[in-house]
């Protein structure tokens, strides 16, 4: 073997060895911050701190009860809004987006998708604080509802492009009209997937903070009322990992917690989800 | 924080919605409504991101008056004398993105091609979603872990040996204090890391491994069939993934606010306090008492707008361009 080939495989051998190493380093990322997540948070976690309202600053104890019940409406809503606009529109693209119109619904999907989350929060103060002069959870849902839309209905697109095109011709042949072809049939076959891609939405903007800040504003006091200001983990979190007292740091580390359980048990019941269905597919 | 992106893409190779339909079965009444009212639920996203624009240019409207096209470079921002510019943000955003790039680039083509090249198969799938996951961590957690644990990390481990070597350049200047243009552009690189790794793993997926066993064939290493066929096959693509990841950068709030120091000052050095456009709408929004002060955030959320617009659109163009016809699902978390 000449040295020149000796080189060359070492080389291929270091480079390998390279891109091996930066990827443990990205999973080393993860595992250091949920690590810490982990350490530093669940001490502070235990029934007081589901079930009671934050204490007034200075004073130990008190939990992030109108945090999670908050998180819960907040976001609820927003997949009440957005839900039936998502999926509808990922059925148009499924369905009749070939043309034009589909194009441009799908390239707008995907540039909305990358729109900063807070410039969607000032829109959303414009059009839903500023005219009643009142900060407002409803406020806060419709902001997250407008980053969920052009998810959704991507993944949904997706989904329903997945189902065979002979369950439609047998639908159509048996004397199914087109509509109900499609909804019956059709949505029916790909339901666990999107399903999946509503969970995955959801778990994503369970986790926003910057499109709330103007909108649901965060609340200390207990309230359900959705013209209310109101609190959410995330909101939480940013106040006590921002404020200046220890107590503080460490109810945000367990808040901190919470919501990541939040988002990942909302990310594995999306997979687990198509699972039951696909099997193996993913 | 949003899903993760697909490289999913109009479909020319397939024939499938309307064309496929007609030639099925006669159209009734209802169907037309069917039809229609999906269509004016699609129509919701155009409608959408004009509203957006629109909103945010008339609110907008009287710092664009009063400031004009200076506001981009003027670097004065004093809500008392009413007088606004934007430099020190704009720049803020643009330094810190860089960074974040300069470091989450190799981390993310490395994942990349480690996960279709050269990881043993049973390693492929939990790596990817580990990786992935990093996507899902809320940003203001990011954040968290930036102030609690990046920063006295950083203080203690990273910057004196950065200063000692690189102290005389002007990059490393100054006093480290914590919150600054570094640990913002660090935070940053983690959070992009899994937006570059997953588009540039299903555009790497997309060549075809004729490119690969072509290279073999003729002698090469692995490696220097990656280096040599695959990669310039997806050159497009990767770049476009690479832009991908600086619009989330550009547009990232939360965690950048916690850690970047907020500060309106333009300074070289990467030890420095800096700001972002997002950061100072976080920040300031809620303090904006005049109209004037408020309609130079609303300008500021414009630019942020229009710059993110574009380098979605050109990013998407770019994958488009290689993984057209791919059919690759959602890899969403």
């Amino acid at each position: 073997m000449s040295a020149r080939s000796v080189r060359r495989r070492i080389a291929s051998g270091l480079m390998t060895g390279l891109v091996t190493a930066l990827s443990f380093t990205a999973v080393l990322a993860l595992v250091l911050i949920l690590a810490d997540l982990i350490a530093k948070g669940a001490s502070s976690i235990d029934w007081a701190f589901f079930t009671k309202t934050p204490v007034p600053a200075g004073e130990t104890g008190g939990g992030v009860a109108n945090a999670i019940v908050g998180t819960g409406i907040i976001v609820g809503l927003a997949a009440l809004i957005s839900l039936p606009i998502g999926i509808g529109a990922g059925l148009y693209l499924a369905e009749y987006g070939s043309g034009r119109l589909g194009f441009l619904v799908r390239f707008v999907a995907d540039v909305l998708n990358g729109t900063p989350s807070i410039v969607i929060g000032i829109f959303a103060w414009t059009w839903m604080v500023k005219p009643v002069g009142r900060f407002s959870a409803l406020a806060g849902s419709a902001a997250l509802a407008i980053l969920m839309i052009p998810m959704i209905a991507r993944t949904t697109e997706e989904m329903v492009r997945l189902v065979p095109h002979s369950l439609r011709e047998a639908a159509l042949a048996l004397g199914y009209p087109r509509w109900r072809t499609s909804l019956r049939v059709v949505t029916r076959t790909a339901l666990s997937g999107i399903v999946t891609g509503c969970l995955v939405g959801i778990a994503r903007v369970a986790g926003e903070t910057a499109p709330l800040l103007f909108t649901a504003l965060g609340n200390l006091n207990f309230v359900t009322k959705v013209t209310q200001p109101m609190q959410t983990l995330s909101l939480q979190i940013y106040v006590y990992a921002t404020g200046p007292f220890e107590e503080w740091h460490r109810l945000a580390w367990a808040a901190a917690l919470v919501l990541m359980g939040l988002v990942l048990v909302l990310g594995i019941a999306a997979r687990w989800v198509t699972r039951q269905r696909y099997g193996s597919v993913r | 924080m949003t899903t993760l992106p697909t490289l999913a893409s109009p479909r020319t190779d397939r024939p499938s919605g309307g064309s496929r339909w007609d030639s099925l079965r006669g159209v009734n009444a209802s169907d037309r409504t069917y039809k229609a009212v999906l269509t004016a639920l699609a129509l919701a996203l155009p409608f959408l991101i004009v509203a957006l624009f629109a909103q945010l240019f008339v609110s907008a409207l009287p710092a664009i008056k009063r400031f004009g096209v200076p506001f981009l470079w003027t670097s004065t921002w004093d809500p008392v004398a009413e007088v606004y510019g934007a430099a020190p943000m704009i720049f803020g955003t643009l330094a810190s993105s860089l960074i974040a790039l300069l470091i989450a680039v190799p981390l993310a083509l490395g994942v990349a091609i480690f996960l279709t090249e050269f990881a043993p198969r049973r390693l492929r799938q939990p790596v990817a979603f580990l990786v992935e996951m990093l996507a899902a961590i809320p940003s203001v957690v990011y954040g968290l872990w930036g102030v609690f644990v990046l920063i006295p990390f950083l203080r203690s481990y990273v910057v004196p040996p950065l200063k000692a070597v690189l102290g005389w350049t002007p990059f490393f200047q100054g006093v480290f204090y914590g919150n600054s243009l570094l640990a913002g552009g660090i935070i940053l690189a983690i959070m992009i890391v899994p937006y570059i790794a997953a588009v540039s793993r299903e555009v790497l997926l997309a060549v075809p491994s004729s490119q690969r066993e072509a290279a073999i064939g003729m002698g090469a290493t692995r490696w220097e069939a990656v280096w040599s066929a695959v990669l310039p096959y997806g050159r497009a693509g990767l770049i476009g993934a690479i832009i991908l990841g600086l619009g989330r950068a550009l547009g990232e709030t939360m965690a950048v606010t916690m850690v970047i120091g907020n500060r309106h000052d333009i300074s070289l050095s990467a030890l420095q306090p800096a700001y972002t456009m997002a950061a100072a709408i976080a920040n300031e929004f809620s303090e904006a008492t005049t109209n004037m002060y408020l309609s130079a955030l609303f300008e500021v959320g414009l630019i942020l707008f229009v710059i993110t617009v574009f380098v979605n659109a050109f990013a998407r163009l770019l994958i488009w361009r290689v993984a057209r016809g791919a059919a690759v699902g959602s890899k969403a978390l």
